[in-house]
């Protein structure tokens, strides 16, 4: 008698809660997408009384979009190679032989998420715009130094897929295995651990490409003419055009991410940044 | 740059002066970290330094904790203020949302399928920040935005009740946008922890599912709770882009003064503002390290 009521019981609250988990996802579904359902229909309303894609042919039209969004994409793959080039062998070498380092190592790459992009690019502009380290003298040395402030932005991420890459395959046994047969340290670490690590490099490159290439607070005051400050720039001078700026920006940010869930199934772990 | 790796040579063959292997690969980790620290001490710690080195350095050029007293001024007080205020209420109620989301796609019971696709779109949304995500909500909650002309057709005009987007409420609301789908990230995989058994144990023993959530699944996840909801802080602490696309960088916010002291000295004391953005990392850096301890904790039982 008393087992019966009881499963009775269980079974009302069940679905009770299957009731309120549904209530919970609706209503959250629709907070996150009502605002771009509304973008996206403004994004389509550019010509007078008919629905069409005049914002995107614009946007793509303008004289400054394609430089700006093409040096964005440049700069950020040259961040991702800068990261990788860094970590790996950070990474490979505190796994393997200096241990004692990896504290420090792993504070390091914490830092841009105590360290504000806007405290960020405040010390840099204090540290390299005058002498002894003028190193913002001109627009192509200060892209330089904010494609190394990006390589630096992309350390938590990249550091930890890499480090998750390099625990999860047997890194002495690699090495003892190459050096029997002759390889060196350039050898090991460029066709035996590099390839290896191919969806742990592939997403924290993905995550870091998201992050970085509609990048605003770095790239604004160091005045580069990047996607970030183009687009800040749009949204104040032009009426539709923002609107198809905006979804083409999430769609790409939804690409790089769809990606890493594809590459990297079952990986997870991804905290954000660059607000 | 020759002395630090003369360092480091040092004290490699001190700390291997016995090792079996010859020396010559013991020089090689130590040159494969290098660039590494070298490029951390110039992007990003030099750079802190400087502004932490500059905020010591009074008027006359000697060292002085002036500019830190002077962050009690009005100017200053209010821009944290606001930092804070806003931070703190989208950490909780980002958190609060996020948690029941996350726990509608894990333990609530919805079809698999629906909690794969909140983990994409929360990866997304997570890093669909700055320009695009003020302007999507200029064109849903701005003067003429979608939200706001449906509230006219139903007769509530909403700028003309007091509501802004370029407000407290308005930035909170665009903030949540991040905030909530980074909750959701965190907290799963806590949530994922809860084990089955003690739930059954808990049934077993006679408990409703009330006394399971208040005595046993509540106090196990608090920590991480907690935890994240101080990373919300953090996160939403630090955000420039996001104000500075949406108010024109004028809001009263830390991190738009700084951008303000950055583009000229509207503090009228160079000092003062080396001291601002210190502050900021001294408090970035608390809720960072709260947050681990706290991360750390709740992996006793969460594992």
């Amino acid at each position: 008698m008393t087992t019966s009521v009881a499963s009775v019981q269980v079974k009302t609250s069940a679905r009770k809660q299957k009731l309120w988990a549904w209530v919970v996802f609706v209503v959250g579904a629709l907070y996150f997408l009502l605002p771009l359902a509304a973008t996206f229909y403004w994004s389509l309303r550019a010509e007078k009384d008919k629905l069409g894609f005049e914002a995107y042919r614009r946007l793509f039209a303008d004289v400054n979009f394609l430089p700006a969004f093409s040096e964005s994409i440049v700069n950020a793959l040259a961040a991702i190679l800068l990261s990788l080039l860094l970590i790996v062998p950070t990474a490979y070498w505190v796994t393997l032989r200096l241990p004692k380092l990896r504290p420090v190592v792993e504070f390091i790459t914490l830092l841009p998420f105590v360290i504000p992009a806007v405290v960020l690019v405040f010390g840099l502009i204090r540290l390299y715009s005058r002498p002894p380290l003028l190193l913002t003298a001109t627009y192509d040395s200060s892209r330089v130094v904010l494609i190394c402030v990006y390589a630096a932005l992309s350390f938590p991420y990249v550091f930890r897929s890499v480090d998750n890459g390099l625990r999860a395959m047997d890194v002495r046994a690699l090495t003892e295995a190459a050096q029997s047969l002759g390889a060196n340290w350039f050898t090991i670490l460029f066709r035996v651990i590099f390839p290896n690590l191919r969806v742990a490099l592939l997403s924290g490159a993905l995550l870091t490409f998201a992050i970085v290439i509609g990048e605003l607070t770095i790239a604004l005051f160091m005045a580069q003419h990047t996607l970030g400050p183009y687009m800040a720039n749009l949204t104040r001078s032009k009426v539709y055009e923002p609107s198809a700026m905006a979804i083409v920006a999430f769609a790409l940010t939804w690409m790089a991410l769809g990606l890493i869930q594809l590459v990297g199934r079952g990986q997870q772990g991804q905290i954000t940044g660059g607000h | 740059m020759n002395s630090s790796i003369g360092t480091d040579t040092r004290s490699n063959n001190k700390i291997v002066g016995g090792a079996r292997r010859p020396s010559r690969f013991q020089i090689g980790p130590w040159l494969g970290v290098l660039p590494f620290f070298i490029f951390s001490a110039m992007f990003l710690i030099g750079p802190t330094l400087i502004l932490g080195y500059r905020s010591l350095e009074g008027t006359d050029g000697a060292l002085t904790l002036d500019n830190y007293r002077q962050l009690t001024s009005e100017s200053v007080l209010s821009a944290y203020g606001m930092s804070i205020r806003i931070s703190l209420t989208t950490a909780i109620l980002g958190g609060l949302i996020g948690f029941l989301i996350a726990w509608a796609v894990s333990i609530g019971g919805l079809p698999r399928p629906f909690r794969s696709l909140t983990t994409t779109f929360s990866g997304v949304a997570s890093n669909f920040a700055g320009v695009p995500l003020a302007a999507a909500y200029i064109f849903t909650l701005g003067r003429v935005g979608v939200v706001t002309a449906l509230f006219k057709l139903l007769g509530v005009d909403l700028y003309r009740s007091g509501f802004s987007l370029y407000s407290f409420l308005g930035l909170t609301l665009v903030y949540l946008y991040f905030q909530i789908p980074l909750m959701v990230l965190v907290i799963l995989p806590a949530l994922d922890g809860l084990k089955r058994e003690w739930r059954e144990a808990a049934e077993n023993l006679g408990a409703t599912p009330n006394q399971y959530w208040r005595d046993i699944a509540f106090p196990v996840l608090t920590p991480s709770i907690l935890g994240t909801m101080i990373l919300l802080f953090g996160n939403a602490f630090g955000a420039h882009a996001t104000a500075y696309a949406l108010t024109g960088g004028l809001f009263n916010l830390a991190t738009l003064l700084i951008g303000q002291q950055i583009s000229g000295d509207v503090l009228h004391n160079p000092g003062l503002g080396y001291a601002v953005a210190m502050g900021m990392v001294v408090i970035m850096a608390l809720s960072i390290l709260v947050y681990s301890i706290l991360q750390r904790r709740s992996e006793r039982w969460l594992r």
